[in-house]
């Protein structure tokens, strides 16, 4: 069987699958049920001084009949007492030594006060720190979380005073509210951080109510923007952690976060370079035990491939990620309809025709509609086979041009020349 | 007023939660096949999609738009045959519950007494509909619709023909017929009940009060068996039986062993009818094998789970009474063999008694389901011409005579049309645009309510 030991810059687990900070790490109770489901490690829910909650914080986009595709709130850091969550994350530790526990930060951006609770929460046991540099939300307005992780030199100097007082290893979490998530990165990087985790959530407002008129989720009436999470953002995350695992300048670890459901999830984050995953939508949609299947099925997949640990997954496929000049032009495919499968919906044809490039002749043959490429036409965009509702009905398949690889930057330079 | 339900319906509204699984779970075909499936082609991808979001006035005026009949359609139409029959998902044995989620969108509609259509600006013309069943509801709404007046007159005192008095309550009840008839009602048609045209009131006097005249008087009573001893008591019409046990009234005492003669979806009717009121043996006689039976597949399937007995190849003989009552039944062999060329192919072969092989069955009760008969005194009274008792039509569904139109069972044509609601409604909408095209176009309307050469 496959190890799925997981190393994150020294932060050991027995598996990659952490929980994020967030609801489902608010207090011990809940972490030791994690624990005992097989979660390998948690970040605590963000510690710092208490905060109070309003009432009505979540809200969620569902699309047709599937619940949750993306998840917003409008929650801020823990609202219990420091010395309560601390008690907790001893009492954990000391029952599951050898599970992680990181302990989530957020403080005024002031170097005392920052050493103050570093201290403290390390005196409790941690096995790292990670710092909340996303929220977007509340704390930003009291120049905390979103606020600090938009200015890379804010996240530098933070970062530099936490690892001053650390004696465990440091994480920053970064905020995907920026153009370029390899800036705040790079700060982190340069403050002296031993890895990074990414993403915090995405500034988003669910939407509103149309009978009335009241935002969702509403505060009496009233919303602010929240932080949007769950499977629809994971694209997003997936292309952040890419970015950051590709960029020299970087070259920390990463724990990949959004939208990571199932043990595949998991495995794109790894082969894009993230070295583990963090969870908190799924926990919050299913509850603890949907961890046993990632840790079967990633056993499973790696016993299936030969993959002994997880260096084999973590960044084998990150560098297949390039710059666009850099595609092969003369790479051509074609989209083909086994018909053997085919229902006759015609999906593929009403699409191609309004929204691709009108290259599917739709022939009615007995009153059954018979769907045929025209490849000759079909210039391989994959829309076909994106809204065809039955599996590997339409193929797209290679064809053999005998054109040797060219990308737009070959192309253009000899244009130039 | 409560009719009796009979028992359990056979299909039961769907729930919240499977109208939304249901709804979501259909792809939107385009040129749904489901759609050209339907004799009156509504939208179903459009009013599934309106379903799924929320939008239930739109979906039911989708249906509505179509089929007038949209109510009665989702409960008795043979969906199996028809659009789930052609849902791209049927290869996968799931289709989408095009049927129920239909009667969802009319049960909305029901529920909430939601105003749909409205009559169009008058055109000063008045259109007679001879039958307010399916064919002449269907009709007198879309010339409602029109701007036409529009006069029904009906033999029956209720309204709905054959949804009102002839398919089983538990497939489709008189309140929801009643219903049906009554929006197009609310939208002007005036309603003349208990007039019988060609006894109460003549064509000719049609013909001169009104600008054209839609014929929709379905099909007659099941014609005799035609054997001895049919006068003896409990022998019974499938129609009669079944219009009196729907609209509660008695039926006598059926007694331990009902014989149904006849294996059509009437036959089923009479049948599953019978059970349900308490018959402890009923069972269904057919001179055909099970192959060659008429009703549908799935009528067969109900029957034998409501515990319905079943014996081919044979055919009555003769009925035996005891003190003027029915007490047993002889029934005489059959086989079927060769019948000579160009019949229909469901017909290719007849069946033949085998001499000496009659045999008797116990019976209390014989109801006879051998078909309608066609309402030929009423044609004749008309003075149209008809074919084998079938009503002759153009393409406009415009009969011999000019500014007569037909629609619904007294066209239906065996191996050509069926006989059902939906193709009533169908060809009651058919019909009533070609009134209109014929109202509106002077040149059409040239010798009006004469013979044609
Ligand atoms: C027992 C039974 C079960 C059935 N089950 C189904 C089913 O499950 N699904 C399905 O799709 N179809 C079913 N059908 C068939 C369906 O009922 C008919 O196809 C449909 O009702 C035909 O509509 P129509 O308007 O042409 O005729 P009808 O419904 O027969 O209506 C004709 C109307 O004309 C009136 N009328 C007749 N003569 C005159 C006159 N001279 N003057 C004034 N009024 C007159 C009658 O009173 C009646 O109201 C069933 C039929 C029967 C008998
Ligand atoms: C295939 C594709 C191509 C697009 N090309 C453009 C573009 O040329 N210009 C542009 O302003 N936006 C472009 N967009 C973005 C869309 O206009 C739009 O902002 C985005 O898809 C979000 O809307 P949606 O969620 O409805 O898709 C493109 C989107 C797609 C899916
Ligand atoms: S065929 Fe089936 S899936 Fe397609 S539109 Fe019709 S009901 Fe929906």
């Amino acid at each position: 069987m496959a190890n799925l030991q997981s190393n994150l810059a020294g932060i050991k687990s027995p598996n990659p699958f952490w929980l994020a900070s967030a609801p489902p790490t608010n207090s011990g109770y809940q972490v030791l049920r994690a624990f005992d489901a097989g979660w390998g490690g948690a970040v605590w829910k963000t510690l710092g001084t208490p905060i109070v909650n309003v009432t009505s914080r979540f809200a969620a986009l569902d699309y047709k009949q599937n619940k949750i595709i993306g998840l917003n709130n409008i929650e801020l850091i823990t609202d219990r007492p420091l010395e309560e969550n601390l008690q907790e994350i001893r009492e954990c530790k000391a029952k599951y030594p050898d599970r992680a526990i990181i302990g989530s930060l957020m403080e005024v951006p002031e170097r005392g006060p920052w050493h103050e609770l570093v201290k403290r929460v390390q005196a409790a046991g941690v096995d790292g720190f990670e710092l909340n540099f996303g929220c977007p939300h509340g704390m930003s307005e009291r120049g905390m979380g979103a606020a600090v992780g938009q200015h890379p030199d804010i996240v530098e100097m933070i970062t530099a005073w936490v690892v001053e007082a650390a004696e465990v290893p440091v994480i920053v979490k970064l905020t995907p509210n920026i153009t370029d998530v390899r800036a705040t990165a790079r700060a982190a990087k340069r403050g002296g951080a031993h890895a990074i985790s990414m993403i915090n959530t995405i500034n988003s407002l669910i939407g509103v109510d149309i009978e009335t008129w009241n935002p969702i989720p509403h505060v009496d009436g009233k919303s602010s923007h929240g932080g949007y999470c769950g499977p629809a953002v994971k694209p997003i995350a997936l292309n952040m952690v890419n970015e950051c695992a590709r960029d020299s300048e970087v070259g920390i670890p990463i724990s990949g976060i959004g939208g990571v459901s199932t043990w595949q999830d998991a495995v794109e984050f790894f082969l894009l370079g993230a070295t583990n995953v963090q969870v908190c939508t799924a926990v919050m949609h299913h509850g603890f035990r949907i961890v046993e299947d990632m840790i079967d099925g990633l056993s499973n997949y790696m016993d299936s491939r030969g993959i002994g640990a997880l260096d084999g997954l973590i960044g084998q496929a990150q560098n297949k990620i390039t710059t666009w000049e850099n595609l092969n032009l003369n790479y051509q495919i074609v989209a083909e309809i086994d018909q053997e499968k085919c229902i006759h919906c015609s999906k593929c044809y009403i699409a191609c025709e309004d929204a691709a490039h009108q290259c599917i002749d739709r022939v009615l043959v007995d009153d059954v509609a018979m769907l045929k490429v025209d490849q000759n036409h079909c210039v391989g965009c994959n829309l076909c086979m994106m809204v065809c509702p039955v599996e590997d009905c339409i193929e797209m398949v290679q064809v053999a041009n005998g054109l040797p690889p060219e990308s737009w930057k070959q192309r253009s330079s000899t244009v130039t020349a | 007023m409560d009719y009796p339900t009979l028992g359990e319906p056979i299909h039961k509204p769907l729930t919240e939660l499977e109208v939304k699984l249901e709804a979501n779970r259909c792809l939107n075909c385009y040129d749904a096949p489901c759609m050209n499936a339907c004799p009156t082609h509504i939208d179903v991808a459009s009013f599934i999609g309106k379903i799924a979001t929320g939008n239930l006035k739109g979906s039911a005026r989708v249906i509505l738009d179509a089929n007038a009949m949209g109510a009665s359609c989702a409960r008795v139409c043979p969906t199996e045959e028809l659009c789930e029959g052609a849902c791209v998902y049927k290869k996968d044995d799931s289709p989408i519950r095009i049927g129920d989620l239909q009667r969802y969108a009319i049960d909305w509609v029901m529920d909430n007494d939601v105003e749909i259509f409205t009559p169009g600006p008058s055109s000063g013309k008045h259109v007679a509909i001879i039958g307010g069943g399916p064919a002449g509801l269907s009709a007198a709404r879309d010339l409602r619709r029109f701007g036409h007046a529009v006069t029904i007159f009906d033999s029956n005192d209720q309204l709905g023909g054959l949804n009102t008095y002839g398919i089983v309550p538990f497939r489709l009840s008189a309140e929801v017929a009643i219903w049906e008839a009554q929006q197009v009602v609310k939208l002007g048609a005036n309603v003349v009940t208990n007039a019988h045209v060609g006894r109460d009131i003549t064509l000719a006097s049609l013909l001169k009060d009104f600008d054209a005249v839609v014929l929709a008087c379905g099909m007659g009573r099941v014609p005799k068996l035609a054997i001895p001893g049919e006068e003896l008591g409990g022998v019974l019409d499938a129609l009669d039986f079944i219009e009196r046990a729907k609209l509660g009234k008695d039926v006598g005492n059926l007694g331990k062993h009902v014989a149904v003669i006849g294996a059509g979806n009437t036959a089923i009717d009479a049948l599953t009818c019978a059970k349900r009121l308490g018959a402890e043996h009923v069972t269904m006689y057919y001179r055909r094998g099970e192959a060659e039976m008429t009703a549908y597949e799935f009528e067969y399937d109900f029957a034998k789970m409501e515990g319905i007995e079943f014996r081919f190849f044979c055919a009555p003989k003769r009925i035996i009474g005891e003190n003027g009552r029915v007490s047993a039944v002889e029934f005489i062999r059959t086989e079927l063999v060769a019948a000579g060329e160009g019949v229909l192919e469901s017909l290719m072969h007849v069946p033949k008694t085998i001499q000496g092989s009659e045999f008797i069955e116990p019976a209390d009760t014989i109801i006879s389901a051998i078909g309608q008969s066609r309402l030929l005194d009423t044609f004749a009274e008309l003075g149209i011409r008809t074919r084998e008792g079938v009503v002759d039509v153009d393409e406009s569904l415009q009969t011999s005579r000019h500014g007569v139109f037909a629609a619904g069972d007294c066209i239906f044509e065996k191996g050509t049309r069926e006989a059902m609601v939906v193709e009533a409604a169908e060809q009651g909408k058919v019909a009533a645009r070609s009134v209109d095209a014929y109202l509106n176009d002077p040149s059409l309307r040239h010798g009006s309510g004469q013979a044609p050469a």
